[in-house]
Formats: C-alpha cells, structure tokens, sequence
C-alpha cells in the first residue's frame, strides 16, 4: 500500500527547483541563491533529523528527549529573531520570543500528551517530538508576526503614543490599539488555516497520515486536535510576547523606552 | 492649585533650572531653536528623564503615577497628533457648544473627520481635548503658531480664562515677545541651558 520514494524521485522534484532557480536568475529576479540555500538546507537538516528520530524511537530516554526538545525551541526562537526588522537590546529578544515558545508549544504539547492522547510514557517520542515540531513550526510564525508588527508600529506611531500619554493615559491604554492590531497579524495565519481546512487545502499532517494508510476518519481526527492546539498555543504566545514587549517599550515613568530597541535591520 | 515649584531641574546638557509659579500665573518662555524649551516642557510632564524636584503644591511629581501626573501637568505639543477617524472619539466627555463657540468653532466642529483639520484647527481643538482633564498646569509648545491674529486672540483669552476659573498656571513658549509681553507677568528665555529673566 505505502509506496516508497527513491533517490530518484526525489532527484526528479529537485530539477524543479533548479529549474526555477535558472529562470528566476535568468529574470535577475534576485531569489535563486536564497532559494538553493535553503533548498539544501532542507534537505540536509531534514535527512539529519530522519537518522536522530530513528536512534531517538529507539532509545526513548528522557533526558535525551528533553535535549532535542530544547534544541529545537532554542532555533525557532532564533528564528523569531531573525524575522524581526528591530530587536530588543541584548538577551531580551531571545528571552521573550524562547519564553513565549516555551509556554506556546512545550507546556500545551505536554498537556496534550498527558491528557488527550495519553501516551505511554507520556514521552513517547513518536508522538512527543513530531507533535512538538508541529507546534513550534506553526506557533513561530504567529509570533515572529505579531512582535514585528507590534515593535514597528510602536515605532512608527510615536507621536500618537506619547501623544496618548499626554493626555493621561497609562502606558497599556496609550498602546492598546498597537497591541490589539499585532494580535491581529499574528493570529490571522491560523484563523485561516482553520477556515480553509478541508475545503481548500487538506493539511499537511492529515495528508501524511493517509499517504501512510491511515483510515481517513482517523486521519481528520488527528488533524482536528493539532489545529484546535497550534491556535490556542499560537494566541498564548502571541499574547505572552505582546505582553512583556509592550511593558519592556516603557519604563517604570511610563515613557517610551526606544533606547532600548537595536537600529533597524534589511 | 497654590504653587508649581521647580527645584535644581536638569536634563540633557540643560540646568539647573529653578522657577515658581503661583495660581493663574503665566509665565514666557522663549529661546532659539534647539535651545531646550521644548524639551524643558516634556521634563516637567515627565516624558522625559530628568534631575531635580518638581512640585506641585504638595505633590512631588516622582511619588504619583506619571499618567495621573500628565493629568495635572499638561503638555500641548507644537503638533498634535489624532489617530481616530473622527474629532469626537478624541474626547473623553461631550464638549459644550459654548467652549467651541469661544475658541471660534461651529458646533458640527465635533463630527469632522480629522483628515480635513488645519493645523490651527487641530492646536485648538487639541486645547480643549487637553483641558478635559481639568489640568493645574499647562504646559503651552508655540501653541498659536498656526493661528491668524483672530484666532490668537481666542486662544489667548480662552486660556487665561481657563486660569482663573480652574485657579491653574501655565508656562506659554513663544517667538512672539509682544504675545509674551501682552499675556505673561514673566518671561524668561533660555540660553546655554540656563534660564535668563527677561522681566
């Protein structure tokens, strides 16, 4: 039932690639670098993780679990970062955009096992790591949004801002529109994805499972789990990231903080 | 309010600055550009990091939440800024027909889109917008600007009889020393950081 792909076939998907590679370049289109970067990157980082899976199934130790499951909260808060055209000085980024990930993706995929799915041992890296991944994937994107979006329009809306606080407004009253929009952008990815699925695309894990002989019905369960906790974690962390940015935008006289943002990045 | 006191007032390379006001006080205050009177003026809302002690009657301004201090210690900035669509989503209360009259506006004045306000339009309806608060002091940045020489008029009128019915003080920027001369008991003007009495 479950037909194996080649190198071959893969081979056959990576011309593609190269092919759009040749024509953006040949448009001088600017993209085929970054495109080939990560085309390899994807690739390597994935086929790498195909071997750490197969020793992780087989091991299930905990601490070992635990290590990957850090790796790769600590790169998707990177990621965050990188996304961003203006950082929090020093550790703050990192700390707020790891922490958010933390509470996003860590604690509700350990609700989840425990609770919902009910795993044995909880941990079972089967469900434990793909579930994560998912999470993390998904959630990244929500808050890498809604930070930029908050730090930029703060910025770009000063005048309003402390024109807000002249009138006597505290500091979370002079943003709260601010706020309110960045919720918007970081959430509207998975509000979409949510209203979509099914009629529009089928999502990627559903589709994996079927591919692997999964009853459909099972399949669409699975599914529906995974989007009712990529949006609730999503909005978690968009919240929590919105929260300590807006109060780190401040300080304790309720002024704008600004010496506290690095200068803008391309 | 008594009195607004500033003590030993130090910010960027100005100060120390010291001054008193007394209830329905205006105060000039003038200086070349980049001198540090706006500046001075974000200091006293606490906008602005800052030394030194500044009162208001008992109030020392660091011991109060600073937004229930901007209430008190109104600043109305050289340019105002509106983020609604209209001019009434910026007031907290209904404004009377009798203080837009006074300041030189119809009353649909309110239903304006703020798209269509000239920026004399916006210094003054941002005045009434600030004085909502019911502030001790007002801090004026070239508040009239923008304004013809009606206008000015009444603004200027508006304001000091804001003073003596609320018993408030205000501290008034200008470039104009016949305006100073004609609406302030003081006027000082600001060199090197320092403030000179000019009378």
């Amino acid at each position: 039932m479950f037909i194996e792909l080649s190198a071959f076939d893969l081979s056959l998907a990576a011309i593609l690639v190269l092919a759009l590679g040749m024509l953006s370049g040949y448009m001088r289109l600017g993209i085929t670098k970054q495109l080939y970067i990560a085309a390899a990157r994807t690739t390597l980082q994935l086929l790498l993780i195909g071997l750490v899976l197969k020793t992780l199934f087989a091991s299930s130790s905990i601490a070992f679990i635990m290590l990957i499951a850090s790796i790769m909260i600590s790169v998707a808060g990177w990621e965050i970062l990188s996304r961003q055209q203006r950082k929090l000085k020093g550790w703050w980024g990192f700390g707020i955009s790891t922490g958010s990930l933390f509470v996003s993706s860590f604690l509700i995929t350990l609700l989840c096992l425990s609770v919902v799915i009910q795993a044995d041992p909880w941990y079972s890296p089967q469900y434990a790591i793909p579930l994560l991944g998912m999470l993390l994937g998904n959630t990244m994107t929500g808050i890498a949004l809604g930070m930029d979006r908050l730090i930029q329009n703060a910025w770009q809306q000063r005048p309003v801002i402390e024109q807000r606080l002249m009138l006597g407004q505290t500091a979370d009253e002079a943003v709260a529109d601010i706020r309110r929009e960045a919720m918007r952008a970081g959430m509207i990815p998975i509000i979409n994805s949510m209203a979509a699925a099914g009629l529009v695309s089928l999502p990627g894990m559903m589709t994996g499972q079927i591919l692997a002989g999964a009853a459909p019905v099972e399949a669409v369960k699975y599914q529906i789990l995974i989007m009712f906790m990529i949006s609730s974690g999503t909005g978690l962390g968009v919240i929590s990231v919105l929260w300590l940015i807006s109060k780190r935008l401040f300080d304790e006289r309720e002024r704008l903080c600004f010496k506290r943002l690095l200068k803008e990045n391309h | 309010m008594n009195s607004f006191s500033i003590e030993n007032l130090q910010f960027l390379h100005c100060g120390p600055i010291d001054l008193q006001l007394k209830a329905t006080e205006i105060i000039g205050l003038s200086g070349a550009s980049g001198s540090g009177k706006s500046r001075l003026l974000r200091a006293l809302a606490d906008l602005d990091e800052h030394k030194g002690i500044i009162q208001l009657d008992n109030i020392n301004q660091q011991t109060i939440a600073a937004h229930l201090w901007r209430q008190k210690v109104a600043l109305l900035s050289a340019e105002t800024s509106w983020w609604f669509d209209t001019v009434a989503e910026h007031f907290t209360k209904q404004e009377s027909a009798e203080n837009l009259t006074a300041l030189g506006f119809a009353g649909d004045s309110l239903h304006w889109s703020v798209a269509r306000m000239s920026s004399g339009e916006k210094q003054r309806l941002g005045l009434l917008r600030l004085l909502q608060n019911k502030p001790d002091v007002l801090l004026l940045d070239e508040p009239t600007a923008n304004l013809d020489k009606h206008n000015t008029c009444l603004f200027e009128n508006y304001v000091m009889d804001y003073l003596r019915n609320q018993s408030a003080c205000a501290i008034w920027v200008s470039h104009d020393h016949e305006q100073l001369q004609k609406i302030s008991q003081r006027e000082y003007k600001i060199e090197d950081g320092i403030l000179i009495n000019v009378y």
